[in-house]
């Protein structure tokens, strides 16, 4: 599945690999036209990926190629064992956690999870959790805390589930609750958007020390799709209510929303998973370095201060 | 030969003595009860016909709760910024700006502290009539300012929500108004002192994720629309009508998220009683 930008590049990717299977096959020397086709690919592609537009940035959010939370769990760990449920109701498979180790390092990770096929994306619920998803994930987080280990989010959903029984069973209040509890977990909370962050039912596991996207995802809200169909009463306007929503990794940094953004390989995070997973890695090992030097006290003080102070308005 | 005849030609009355029945002298309740709006006025805004609970602001929040009226505001004159500079079919700017001069308010909430029979309180209190009581950066800054309140002087805190949700013109900064408040209500909840949060129509999306769930007293006004998503949102996902009074306060309640419905004309007493059984 190719995304409109991304076909010019896949063009002349396939054509870079008949000539590279001519020259093999005839045994001519093509050498040179190989290398010039290589550099035209590289800096059409540099080229692309420079210049995206918000809109291009949340469909790469969405590439159907896009690693998932899992993918990069188990890449990053060495031993990672999923744990289930959330001891009310049942096991809600759109947000997975479970313990792994980083390099020797147990760490608690929590995030929504996508499906790849039709089957798989209907188990996990296209990524969107239900109350019991956030109450596992706060069940995790408690656990983590029990036993002094770090809790690193990912986080990647279109929203929390809009379900008649996601709202018999206090939707609104599992998220608040979490938004609550995670301000005062005293281990050390590193949230990472790795795909899309919408709304709420982002934002219900991504109270953390450090937030972090990726560079191709968004984060804001509401969708653009939403936004355009309430602002616009149309659904045609997503690419402005993107641009309107600043909704990128460079606006929310810029508006001091998020810590930092990590950087994708060149193409997006499909391009190269393992390179990506191996960037996230060494982003949370560098940011427990720094968040073990605090005090678990102060790390909830500046935790809650960094929350608060987020706002503008004029007095 | 007519049998009335007009000596005087035209209307003599001048435009001082014309006689004029003023707009919204009576209201009509969803179920055609016709009343008084004086007498809804000393009714707390209910109907005594069908209890029908008309949808009020701050001002009548405070009017009903505060002694005599007397409250002190809190950062009554912050405005909101545009940090986005926003536009959709036209720029927030001038939304934030119509909505000032339509409604008379700066924001979509007032707070402000005071005695509720002799009792003291902090009140935080939503206005639906500012783009829809909904949350930007102004609402959660005033009150994350009204629980430091009530955290340094250890009084009650008492948040009335009535809101769509999150304000999408300040986007991102909108959404971390839930960790905002959510954050505070920590610390309130750490220091001991009480929360009551109140419910009235309608309650939904990013309010109701946040602040509006975290009281130690959930409780609401009767028949409010209370909910997460939306009814229309709802009703596309699944594709089917939904059950009748669902999302309303009783469906709430026998699902377990309020703790009890109160009828607005018992509120002032009801709160004040909830309160002192926690001082005694």
């Amino acid at each position: 599945m190719l995304l409109e930008f991304e076909k010019p590049i896949a063009d002349l990717e396939l054509k870079l690999q008949e000539m590279k299977d001519l020259a093999k096959g005839k045994n001519i020397d093509l050498s040179n036209e190989i290398q010039s086709l290589e550099e035209k690919i590289h800096a059409l592609k540099k080229e692309t990926f420079q210049n995206l537009t918000r809109w291009q940035r949340v469909q790469l959010s969405r590439h159907a190629d896009r690693p998932y939370a899992l993918d990069y769990i188990y890449e990053i760990t060495n031993d990672f064992i999923e744990l289930h449920g959330d001891r009310t109701v049942k096991d809600d498979k759109a947000m997975i956690g479970g313990l792994g180790d980083i390099d020797g390092r147990t760490v608690m990770f929590i995030g929504q999870q996508k499906g790849r096929n039709t089957k798989q994306r209907q188990e996990r619920n296209f990524g969107m959790a239900n109350p019991e998803g956030y109450r596992k994930a706060l069940r995790l987080m408690k656990m983590a805390e029990k036993f002094g280990k770090p809790i690193v989010t990912l986080i990647d959903t279109p929203g929390a589930f809009p379900g008649l029984e996601a709202e018999e069973r206090g939707q609104g209040e599992a998220i608040a609750r979490n938004l609550k509890e995670m301000f005062m977990l005293k281990v050390p909370v590193i949230c990472i958007i790795i795909g899309e962050g919408a709304s709420g039912g982002a934002l219900g596991i991504a109270i953390g020390d450090k937030v972090y996207m990726l560079e191709n995802t968004w984060y804001s809200v509401i969708s653009p799709e939403s936004c355009s169909s309430i602002l616009w009463r149309s659904w045609d306007y997503k690419e402005q209510a993107a641009e309107a929503l600043k909704l990128t990794a460079i606006d929310m940094q810029k508006n001091g929303l998020i810590d930092g953004i990590i950087e994708e390989p060149l193409g997006g995070a499909h391009k190269d998973m393992k390179k990506m997973a191996s960037t996230i890695k060494q982003t949370i090992l560098e940011a427990l370095k720094e968040l073990d030097k605090i005090k678990p006290e102060k790390r909830i003080d500046q935790r809650i201060d960094k929350f608060c102070s987020m706002g503008v308005f004029e007095e | 030969m007519a049998w009335f005849k007009r000596t005087d030609k035209g209307i003599k009355t001048s435009t001082e003595d014309k006689k004029d029945a003023p707009d919204g002298l009576w209201f009509k309740t969803p179920q055609g009860n016709i009343i008084h709006t004086r007498e809804l006025k000393n009714n707390s805004y209910v109907c005594p016909d069908d209890d029908f609970h008309v949808k009020i602001g701050s001002k009548e929040y405070f009017e009903i709760l505060f002694d005599n009226n007397k409250f002190t505001e809190l950062d009554a004159n912050m405005k909101s910024g545009d940090p986005l500079k926003f536009v959709d079919t036209k720029p927030y700017s001038s939304r934030v700006e119509a909505s000032i001069k339509k409604s008379e308010l700066n924001d979509a909430v007032r707070t402000a502290y005071g005695k509720m029979n002799g009792l003291d309180i902090v009140v935080a209190c939503m206005d639906f009539g500012f783009i829809g009581g909904s949350m930007g950066s102004v609402v959660g800054e005033k009150i994350a300012r009204a629980i430091d309140h009530s955290l340094k002087n250890k009084i009650p805190f008492l948040m009335i929500s009535k809101s769509g949700g999150a304000r999408m013109m300040e986007a991102g900064f909108s959404l971390m108004q839930m960790a905002k408040t959510s954050a505070k209500l920590a610390l309130l909840d750490k220091a001991g002192i009480p929360y009551i949060s109140l419910l009235t129509d309608p309650t939904t999306g990013g309010v109701t994720a946040s602040y509006a769930m975290l009281g130690d007293f959930n409780i609401a006004e009767p028949e409010a629309l209370i909910g997460f998503a939306g009814p229309r949102v709802i009703r596309e996902t699944i594709g089917k009508d939904l059950p009748k009074g669902f999302q309303s306060s009783e469906f709430v309640l026998e699902h377990g998220f309020l703790d009890f419905i109160i009828d607005r004309r018992q509120l002032k007493n009801r709160l004040t009683t909830l309160l002192n059984l926690l001082n005694n």
